[in-house]
């Protein structure tokens, strides 16, 4: 695969449950290291598109290319090699609950590595410090733990196995504007250092203003617009419109505009 | 594969040359590696990572293991990996939590033992109080048809009576013509194997009728009341009642417990007819009795009153069961599991409860001679 070639392609895809189409047509290609996030109106799709990358939805028809292969032709084993290039962060956390959170990020390890539990323990540690989780958390179940923690042990384990490509489904959703800014700028830091391509599903402007190279507008069934939030912002499309210049999307437009060095990098 | 990485140490210890990848995939042999290295390396020997191939976070952390926790004792040559190896370095530094050692020893087991005996008062106490709020909650709701929630308990007496009638006549029929086979063959050695009638008509109108029901009941219907209280405990939808000026106690337990309180009844009823005619069908086929005598003997021989002290029993049943079920729904906090901990306790508390009840019944109506 050369480093040209989009990490995800996505030709002609279409969803739909029963009669109820979600996606018709829809094409996408996410770069190798960017941040792209998806925007959206409420049910229109944004998770179904998510899963269907992963794997966990068959689409309809159209065809999806994650590392250059199919995804519906696939074969198990090879998928199951590709899932482990591939985190995902769950809208809920979908946190194991009768595991405590060392353990969660420490499952993946164990299944598909054969590493001794001393080993497992260490890195599952590095990896919720990398979240910004405090250690004395690593014991602690998902049911002790707060709203912004259990988003941070759930970004923990989808770094378990070093994924390239990070799923995030409304990762700050739920949290507060300090917690989601932090929220944001670990996921920078985590791009830029471990170089992952960051799938982010978002509500959040903040968000998409401070570190999203590209954005997707889902509209209409399909992706009406991918590209830089300059380019989108003049798309002279109604809900784009009402969307970026109405009053939340003109205040975090601001917001970063006297913000426009970022905030210094850390958990 | 991708080349294991490897760090060889060279002139003298002042230099470590690090090679290959250090990445997840190898991470076994890195640990063993960096262990055999340790000891080996001078304090302020530099770590030449200029030709490491892929690298990781896993592999950075024991790179850093080598580098004694210090980023500025490896040289790099990638500005992505200086990054990497300064975000894990970060992460590494972060103060250490205490970690919790669980005691295996002797004095756990007997903090264990003292704990489960606790826990068992503490039931019996919440189970004593749950159905003090339920009998409180009849008083007030008896004399307000307002809050007769009719749709729900009806409801509940489709999926608790209705669809377990099927699966109660089934196995008091199947027990019922075991009694009797069994009853037919000790009996016979006797002349007596007439007496085979008596035998399944006191058994099933005292005990066996009642008893087989509860016990159908608790494992079908107090599990479901646990698992479905339980999953709305977790998710915090008791609560959302609550804050709605509702009490859970009557929009939840209320419509289950006179639910059970109509479904017992009519299950045993038909449990006692199922297992009659089980063993009625035994005697017919191996006794060479008629259905008419079968039914004239039963008639002359067992009053009545054997049918109302197996029925008596089976409100009482339906209650305990009801209570115990929707009491260990509201005892689930948190997790999946704990539903599942819960759905086990319900159940194995309730048969328990009815069994010793059935006992002490026994006892009793022995005493008063009926």
């Amino acid at each position: 695969m050369s480093a040209e070639e989009p990490i995800i392609r996505i030709r002609g895809l279409r969803n739909q449950f029963g009669d109820f189409v979600v996606h018709e047509n829809l094409d996408l290609d996410v770069r190798r290291g960017e941040i792209i996030g998806v925007v959206g109106g409420s049910g229109s799709g944004k998770s179904v598109l998510m899963r269907a990358i992963i794997g966990l939805g068959r689409p309809a028809a159209g065809s999806i290319l994650l590392f250059g292969e199919d995804v519906a032709t696939m074969s198990d084993s090879r998928r199951a090699l590709v899932e482990q290039r591939c985190g995902v962060l769950f809208q809920n956390g979908a946190l194991f609950s009768s595991l405590t959170v060392a353990e969660n990020v420490g499952v993946a390890l164990t299944e598909h590595h054969d590493l001794d539990a001393e080993i497992v323990h260490r890195l599952a540690l590095l990896k919720i410090a990398l979240a910004g989780l405090p250690l004395d958390a690593a014991d602690k179940f998902p049911s002790q733990l707060s709203g912004g923690m259990v988003k941070r042990a759930a970004l923990a384990r989808s770094l378990a196995l070093d994924p390239e490509i990070l799923f995030l489904d409304e990762p700050t959703a739920g949290l507060d504007p300090i917690g989601a800014a932090a929220f944001d700028q670990l996921i920078l830091t985590l791009r830029d250092s471990l170089g992952l391509t960051v799938f982010l599903i978002t509500h959040d402007l903040d968000t998409l203003y401070t570190i999203c190279d590209r954005v997707a507008v889902l509209a209409k069934k399909r992706i009406l617009v991918a590209d830089t939030l300059d380019v989108v912002e003049q798309v002279d499309e109604p809900w784009i419109q009402e969307y970026f210049q109405g009053p939340r999307g003109r205040a975090a437009r601001r917001a970063t505009q006297t913000h426009s060095t970022p905030l210094p990098a850390g958990p | 594969m991708s080349e294991a990485g490897s760090a060889q140490l060279v002139e003298d210890g002042s230099r470590l040359s690090i090679r290959g990848d250090w990445t997840l995939e190898h991470v076994a042999r890195l640990a063993t590696l960096c262990a055999n290295l340790q000891g080996k390396i001078a304090a302020d020997s530099r770590i030449d990572a200029r030709a490491i191939g892929h690298i990781d976070t896993a592999g950075a952390s024991f790179l850093l293991d080598l580098a004694g926790a210090d980023p500025a004792r490896i040289d790099v040559d990638r500005a992505s990996t200086r990054k990497l190896i300064a975000a894990v370095s970060r992460a590494e530094n972060a103060p250490p939590a205490k970690r919790r050692r669980k005691d295996r020893g002797f004095i756990a087991i007997l903090a264990n033992v003292g704990q489960a005996l606790d826990d068992i008062w503490n039931d019996a106490i919440a189970l004593v109080g749950f159905i003090g709020l339920i009998l409180a909650a009849f008083a007030r709701s008896a004399l307000d048809p307002r809050r007769w929630r009719v749709t729900s308990t009806v409801a509940h007496i489709e999926q608790t009576g209705l669809n377990a009638l099927p699966i109660v006549a089934l196995l008091c029929f199947l027990v019922g013509a075991v009694v009797a086979f069994l009853g037919a063959t000790v009996l016979k050695d006797f002349g007596a194997s007439i007496y085979t009638v008596e035998l399944v008509g006191y058994s099933f109108l005292r005990e066996f009728g009642v008893l087989l029901t509860a016990i159908m009941v608790a494992g079908r219907s107090g599990s479901a009341f646990t698992a479905q209280i339980g999953s709305m405990k977790a998710r915090e939808e008791v609560d959302a009642i609550r804050t709605l000026g509702l009490q859970p106690v009557d929009v939840l337990v209320m419509p289950r417990v006179l639910a059970l309180l109509v479904s017992m009844p009519i299950l045993t009823l038909v449990g006692m007819l199922a297992g009659i005619i089980g063993g009625a069908a035994v005697c017919v086929i191996t006794l060479d009795v008629s259905p008419l005598m079968f039914i004239t003997r039963l008639h002359e021989t067992t009053g009545v009153r054997h049918f109302w002290v197996g029925m008596s029993k089976a409100p009482v049943f339906a209650f305990l069961i009801a209570a115990i079920g929707c009491l260990e729904g509201f005892k689930v906090a948190g997790s999946a599991e704990s539903v599942g901990t819960h759905t086990t306790s319900s159940v194995v508390q309730s048969i328990f409860v009815v069994i010793l009840i059935d006992a002490l019944a026994a006892i009793f109506f022995m005493e008063i001679n009926l």
